[in-house]
């Protein structure tokens, strides 16, 4: 009988407190080389401290970390890189004024404590490392001129260069679409085939489903469940990330005939981005509009907004025809849209949850003599954090103190105070978890029924197929299909999209 | 390289522009395209390069210095005194020269120690050690005009490398200067592209967290940075006192503003992470050429600073304009990239 030598990693009854308040306890992970292991969890389940003692960040308070033949009590980000400890965030890490090739090979130069480069021999390094993980990109590009789904691989390129043995993967698909996703994951699965010990952090379930071998799930800094990938069902992954039955059924709201139109778009036109684009939306309708990322979705709900140039085409809200290429004019007439990234567009990260809230049209809050009533302000703060469940003690704490979830529903409740007659929203669940993703679709059910229009811009299906009345694909810039309620299902859609 | 990218380099905009403006004066006084003039633009021009030299470091590291200026004659201004006062070799160069750079040295690492230990803003920092080190400087060294200063930097003033004079016109005269500058500039040069520590300085400009991640550390990159700035400030205020022939301890201040938009229009982005030694030697010698010769087009003297401010602006307006434009492409580039899949 043959064995194959594998090694383990992981941990072993990690505790972890900050301050009086525990962020794991007695937590233990196993990965074997060679297989990819899901680490899936809410926010605040303890997934970022995982990985960041893992990594060598935090010193855990008691346990072992296990890395194949060695066993530590805590690491230095420096031990915890030469033995082969990658983590990959979110934001990559990458330097956008750098080339690809400096990006990936600056540091094996620093591992090696190297005092001087040379240009010939950072490209070899680059070349070489992206040619292992099969992937081809200008490696004399500079970063900031590359697409997100390349940084992703670059990223990759850069911890297998540095001969990783276990690699982290943080939320590695947030942003990128269905065909990015597949290379990633062809990518993924030729980094572990090499016998990397590959941890995907993710709670997007139909993608851990279609990668990972083994899974581990964390809540409130306990491993709630573990085990192999497929004796999971989807229900039961999603059960034990948020200890209470989430469905994903259908929630949309009946639809109320109306011959009113809340919006009528015709022929919108911006050569090459879209071009024929037409729909209208009637009072309490939810549209759907999906594509992969560059075919025009984003730029079509921002032209909408009056964000993006148009060159041709027309609007009407409510029957009347608005002045296009002005968010001033698109705001008045009483459309509202919220951007993809809430973090760079959407927040003012470090003022006060309240100011956020009331910043979209501070005119209404204005006293006699022009000054802002603040309690005025105070009124409204607190009932919309009633009303979106917003999970704060004071409403004076800086936005960045709230989890994903949280601050997304500020950027809704900034805009849905203005009351729209048309809210359109661009990846209204980006980077939030299950439980809280469910409460913002309510939410819009919620708004729907009183009336209010929806477009929700996203790419992920589920999403679109629970809430909305009626979804239109975009490829290339052109609506390429239609889908009625009756025609809405998974499948389909997907294979539209592809 | 492709023909397109090279006509849309900040560099090739300075070249045009130096030429665009020579061809100008020259129409308006003929005496312009002579020897002379050239190399008093290259006289003109080393301190101001070895200062500029220092401050792209700086931006391209995401920082900026403003106390340079004051480091320059701080360390120009002592270096005299501290020959005089202990009687050291009049007659050598390298004594002053090396006293300067070292005093240089130390009050960068002053700076240093505000921004990398204490993590003061740079420009917070840079203008408070400013009015630190001009106070000491006045009370402790001196504050007098010294205009006998010691002999070796005073012959100094006047080695000429070359000396042409041409059937018609002035004589010229080109300063030895020319050599050690331009070993400097290549060297810094190398410096940036070709170290560790220099590739440090641009990934610290393009992002600190992720230059972090990385394993670079940021203090230990900043004291390096700002005390090489002061290494050369130091150099650039020896150099000028020996050229002016006299050390005024209320000289340089002000002169912040022609370096840093000289860097500025050499394309070194005020956010950091981007800028080349080329553009910063091409945009100080067009500072040069117009504080020197604006004179010749008839526009009077006190309209330089507003000349050179105005194209600082406009440096920058520029950037900006590049930027967002940029970001626009990128846009069209994804569309793209999708149309073809």
């Amino acid at each position: 009988m043959s064995t194959v030598l594998t090694s383990e990693y992981g941990v072993e009854n990690i505790v972890k407190s900050f301050g009086g308040a525990k962020a794991l306890s007695g937590v233990s992970l196993s990965v074997q080389s060679g297989e990819v292991h899901c680490i899936a969890g809410e926010n605040g389940s303890g997934k970022s401290t995982l990985i960041k003692i893992m990594s060598g960040v935090h010193a855990p308070d008691s346990g072992l970390i296990r890395l194949g033949e060695r066993t530590f009590t805590e690491l230095s980000p420096r031990e915890a890189v030469q033995e082969g400890v990658q983590v990959i965030f979110q934001d990559f890490s990458l330097l956008p004024n750098l080339t690809v090739a400096e990006n990936i090979a600056l540091p094996t130069y620093i591992l090696r404590k190297s005092r001087f480069l040379s240009k010939a021999e950072t490209k070899d390094i680059a070349a070489k490392a992206l040619e292992l993980i099969g992937v081809d990109i200008d490696i004399n590009a500079p970063v900031a001129e590359i697409s997100i789904a390349s940084k992703q691989l670059i990223a990759i390129a850069r911890a297998t260069n540095l001969g990783v043995k276990m690699l982290f993967m943080d939320e590695p698909t947030t942003a990128l679409t269905r065909k990015e996703i597949k290379r990633l994951f062809e990518v993924v699965e030729q980094v572990r085939s090499r016998g990397v010990a590959t941890v995907f952090v993710s709670h997007k379930i139909d993608e851990i489903q279609e990668i990972c071998n083994t899974i581990t799930v964390l809540r409130n800094g306990e491993v709630v469940a573990d085990g192999l990938m497929k004796d999971f069902k989807r229900d039961a992954i999603s059960n034990a990330m948020t200890g209470i039955n989430v469905s994903e059924t259908r929630i949309a709201p009946e639809l109320k005939k109306s011959e009113k139109k809340v919006i009528d778009v015709k022929n919108l036109t911006t050569k090459p981005t879209f071009s024929d684009i037409s729909f209208s939306i009637a009072p309490g309708e939810i549209l759907g509009v999906t594509g992969l990322l560059g075919s025009g979705r984003t730029e079509l709900a921002e032209a909408i907004f009056g964000q993006y140039p148009v060159n041709s085409g027309e609007i009407h809200v409510d029957g009347k025809k608005i002045q296009l290429n002005s968010s001033s004019q698109a705001l008045k007439a009483g459309i509202g849209y919220v951007p993809p990234d809430r973090l760079t567009q959407g927040l003012f990260l470090d003022q006060s949850i309240l100011r956020n809230l009331v910043a979209v049209d501070v005119d209404q809050y204005k006293s006699s003599g022009g000054r802002l009533s603040k309690k005025r302000l105070a009124e409204v703060g607190d009932r919309w954090i009633k009303d979106l469940r917003i999970k704060t003690k004071n409403p004076l704490n800086p936005v960045s103190s709230l989890s994903g979830g949280n601050q997304q529903r500020v950027v809704l409740a900034k805009w849905l105070a203005m009351n729209p007659h048309l809210m359109i929203l661009n990846g209204p669940t980006v980077g939030v978890d299950i439980g809280s993703k469910r409460e913002i679709l309510e939410i819009i059910r919620d708004r729907a029924q009183e009336g209010m229009a929806f477009i929700v811009v996203s790419d992920d299906i589920p999403e679109l197929i629970q809430i909305c009345h009626r979804v239109i694909v975009i490829k290339n810039g052109h609506i390429s299909k239609e889908f009625s309620e009756a025609e809405l299902n998974e499948e389909v859609l997907y294979k539209e999209l592809s | 390289m492709d023909l397109k990218k090279l006509l849309l380099r900040n560099e090739t905009a300075l070249i045009v522009a130096i030429v665009i403006l020579s061809v100008i004066i020259g129409m308006k006084s003929p005496e312009f395209f002579t020897l002379s003039t050239l190399f008093d633009i290259f006289r003109s021009s080393f301190v101001q390069l070895l200062f500029a030299l220092g401050v792209l470091v700086v931006i391209v590291s995401g920082g900026i210095d403003v106390s340079f200026p004051i480091v320059g004659i701080f360390s120009g201004y002592s270096a005299v005194v501290i020959m005089q006062r202990f009687n050291l070799d009049t007659n050598s160069l390298a004594i002053p020269i090396a006293l300067a750079i070292v005093i240089g040295i130390a009050l960068g690492a002053v700076n240093s120690i505000a921004i990398a230990s204490f993590g003061i803003p740079t420009l917070i920092a840079t203008l408070g050690t400013t009015g630190i080190f001009r106070g000491l400087m006045l009370t402790f060294i001196g504050s007098s005009f010294i205009s006998d200063i010691p002999a070796g930097l005073d012959k100094f003033a006047t080695a000429d490398l070359l000396k042409i004079t041409p059937a018609h016109g002035t004589l010229a005269r080109l300063h030895v200067l020319i050599i050690p500058i331009t070993i400097i500039t290549i060297l810094v040069s190398l410096l940036l592209s070709r170290t560790m520590f220099g590739r440090s300085v641009y990934a610290l400009g393009g992002g600190v967290e992720a230059t972090r991640r990385l394993g670079i550390s940021i203090k230990r990159t900043q004291a390096k940075v700002y005390m090489l700035v002061g290494g050369l400030s130091g150099l650039a205020g020896i150099l000028y006192v020996s050229l002016q022939r006299k050390a005024n301890p209320y000289d340089l201040a002000g002169s912040e503003l022609d370096v840093i938009a000289a860097v500025v229009l050499g394309g070194a982005s005020i956010l950091g992470g981007y800028g080349t030694v080329f553009g910063t030697v091409l945009g100080v010698l067009l500072i040069s050429l117009i504080k020197g010769n604006l004179i010749l087009l008839g526009i009077s003297g006190s309209w330089q600073r507003a000349a050179v401010g105005a194209l600082l602006l406009i440096a920058i307006t520029a950037q900006a304009i590049g930027e967002s434009r940029k970001a626009k492409n990128r846009r069209v580039v994804t569309n793209d990239e999708a149309a073809e899949k």
